[in-house]
């Protein structure tokens, strides 16, 4: 088991490898399948293995604790793994309904960038963290432009820049934790911020993680460029680059860092005003994933800010918070990509009336919208109540009454998505306000064949999964707790590391 | 200290061409940026105040370089080229006029 940790970024990126040079479409769309349903599988057996608290952690080709890069899995990044590999699986079979495989290099590329996902969540090692948000980014600037729109590249432009400038921050951070603190091994640095030259260099690496998870203030990329490409690639991101970003933040400040007053005030407030600006900013979006990528903004306001409150019992708020949104937010944008492949528009304006000829798509919107709102009995209900419930023992109360707010917020701009695409009566044709340039879907996705059906199929298993964890949440939040706990006190994380 | 006023050059050059027009500026400015992160990480492994490494037939174990930061440095020069080489080819495929740094940007005419 801890030997083949490492196998779960080398398989992607064999597999990444024979699907360029193997010929023939079958091939491409088994590997694009088998690999993200296997590292699933290796996941839950990880899951299994770390929810008492035992950390799996490897030294990677055998070298010495300390001097080797280290592969560490403990309940975390075991569940991280096996949500991302999920949603991998999900974005892909949407992907290949919607025709985007037709194009011999999106299976290569996904994959790819599958593996430095999975890596991110395992690696125990700041480098190794940077040259895995590296594997993982580089082919999504390819995915993102891929469409050719002169709005996909546009975007392509602007996510190039931010992300290649956080990028270089990271390694400008890592290298200045390096210089400070002798170490770049995540065991070795527990609690290392506590001398203030490494907190400097510490506080390189959080704006640079925080540009990548679209925090206020740099959450400005996030809605200019998810929404200008196609519907599968921004539902594949969706899920997996800014949770990068979010997963190495909540890694850094709790090994690293202990939370002063000050430093619990600041994140606070950050993550408040992430909240706030994201659901402002979704009321007033034209197209649907606008709205969705705005949402991501605010919601990642509500699974942070339980890193500073009341310690394991904030962090399992977190990691709760953490899974529920990823699995909903790529609901949503499956849900809706599967309009805008069908009705090749992604504008608000020029829909209307959906829900009467995708009825299965209406209702896993609904189901999913209701659980990012947070009611009952979806997971958002118990996600939102986790992290309310850590906000009051801390006894901050403007957690408390912020989140409550943005809540309703989020019902608002939920419903004008709503009745605005799926129950609502459709546009007067001749209206149409789309510029034929926006609409960047290959071909309206695939009209016949057992493909078609499946484009409906990923969004609506995902709300499903939403349904049954509130309907049955224990062993979710067992889980978060666990994980919570080990966030709480990384001493087991930190002696798995370094043991030989 | 050479060094440090190095890094500082090149990061100001960088931010400068990055905030210019042009694709190419961009690109360069990204090329500027990534090295001087290169330099900062030479520094992190105490450059001033340690020997070269591997150097001379008196080899000092303790005195000579850090080689940790040398390998960092090695895989961000390969990454910086690999998305160096991507960035150019965009610029190929986006033809002449996303260089052409006098004529205004595009971006500004379109619709929101």
């Amino acid at each position: 088991m801890t030997a083949a940790l490492p196998l779960v970024v080398g398989g992607p990126l064999l597999a990444a490898v024979l699907a360029v040079l193997v010929p023939g479409a079958m091939v491409r769309r088994v590997l694009a399948l088998a690999v993200p349903a296997a590292v699933g599988a290796g996941g839950v057996a990880l899951v299994a293995a770390t929810r008492d608290g035992d950390v799996v952690a490897t030294q990677v080709a055998g070298w010495l604790p300390g001097v080797a890069i280290a592969f560490a899995a403990d309940t975390l990044s075991a569940l991280m793994l096996v949500v991302s590999a999920l949603l991998v699986l999900a974005a892909t079979v949407f992907a290949v309904a919607a025709g985007e495989d037709d194009d011999p290099w999106f299976v290569p590329l996904v994959l790819m960038l599958s593996a430095g996902v999975y890596g991110a969540y395992l690696t125990a090692d700041l480098f190794n963290l940077f040259v895995m948000i590296e594997i993982a980014l580089l082919p999504s600037y390819v995915l993102l432009s891929r469409t050719g729109t002169p709005q996909a590249i546009r975007a392509g432009r602007l996510y190039l820049a931010v992300n290649l400038t956080a990028s270089t921050i990271l390694l400008a951070g890592v290298g200045l934790v390096y210089a400070t603190a002798g170490t770049v091994n995540l065991a070795e640095l527990a609690g290392a911020a506590a001398a203030t030259p490494v907190a400097v260099a510490t506080g390189v690496v959080v704006v640079a993680l925080s540009v990548k998870a679209a925090l206020v203030p740099v959450h400005g990329w996030l809605p200019a460029t998810y929404p200008a490409t196609s519907p599968a690639v921004t539902a594949l991101f969706s899920g997996l680059l800014t949770k990068i970003g979010v997963y190495g933040l909540v890694r850094v400040l709790t090994v690293m860092v202990e939370p002063t007053a000050g430093l619990r005030l600041a994140v606070v407030a950050v993550m408040l005003a992430t909240m706030v600006i994201g659901v402002l900013g979704a009321l007033g979006e034209p197209t649907m994933r606008g709205v969705l990528a705005f949402h991501m903004v605010s919601q990642v306001g509500y699974i942070l800010v339980g890193v500073v409150l009341a310690g394991a019992v904030g962090l399992s708020a977190v990691v709760f918070y953490l899974v529920h949104h990823t699995v909903v937010k790529t609901s949503l944008f499956l849900s809706v990509g599967v309009v805008e492949v069908r009705r090749r528009t992604g504008r608000i304006a020029d829909l209307g009336g959906v829900a009467t000829q995708h009825r299965w798509v209406a209702l896993a919107f609904l189901l999913a919208a209701m659980s990012l709102v947070g009611l009952p009995p979806l997971s958002g209900f118990w996600a939102k109540l986790g992290v309310l419930r850590a906000g009051l023992l801390d006894g901050q109360v403007a957690v408390v009454v912020v989140a409550l707010v943005v809540s309703v917020g989020t019902l608002m701009s939920m419903l004008k998505l709503g009745v605005g695409v799926f129950w609502g009566s459709p546009p007067p044709s001749g209206q149409a306000t789309t510029d034929p340039a926006d609409a960047p879907q290959p071909g309206g996705g695939r009209q016949a064949g057992p493909w078609s059906a499946a484009l409906v199929l990923p969004g609506g298993v995902l709300a499903l999964a939403s349904l049954a964890v509130g309907l049955a949440p224990d062993w979710l939040l067992a889980l978060s707790d666990a994980a919570g706990a080990a966030l709480a006190d990384p001493s087991a994380y930190v002696e798995a590391v370094l043991r030989p | 200290m050479t060094l440090a006023i190095a890094v500082g050059v090149l990061v100001a050059a960088g931010v400068f061409l990055l905030t210019r027009r042009g694709l190419l500026r961009l690109v360069l400015g990204f090329v500027l940026l990534g090295h001087a992160v290169n330099l900062v990480l030479l520094a992190a492994g105490g450059a001033s105040r340690r020997d070269p490494a591997l150097i001379g037939p008196e080899l000092d174990l303790q005195a000579a370089a850090d080689p940790l930061p040398q390998a960092f440095v090695l895989t961000a020069i390969v990454i910086t080229f690999g998305v160096t080489v991507y960035l150019l080819g965009l610029i190929a495929r986006s033809g002449p006029e996303s260089t052409d740094a006098s004529r205004p940007d595009a971006s500004r005419d379109e619709q929101p």
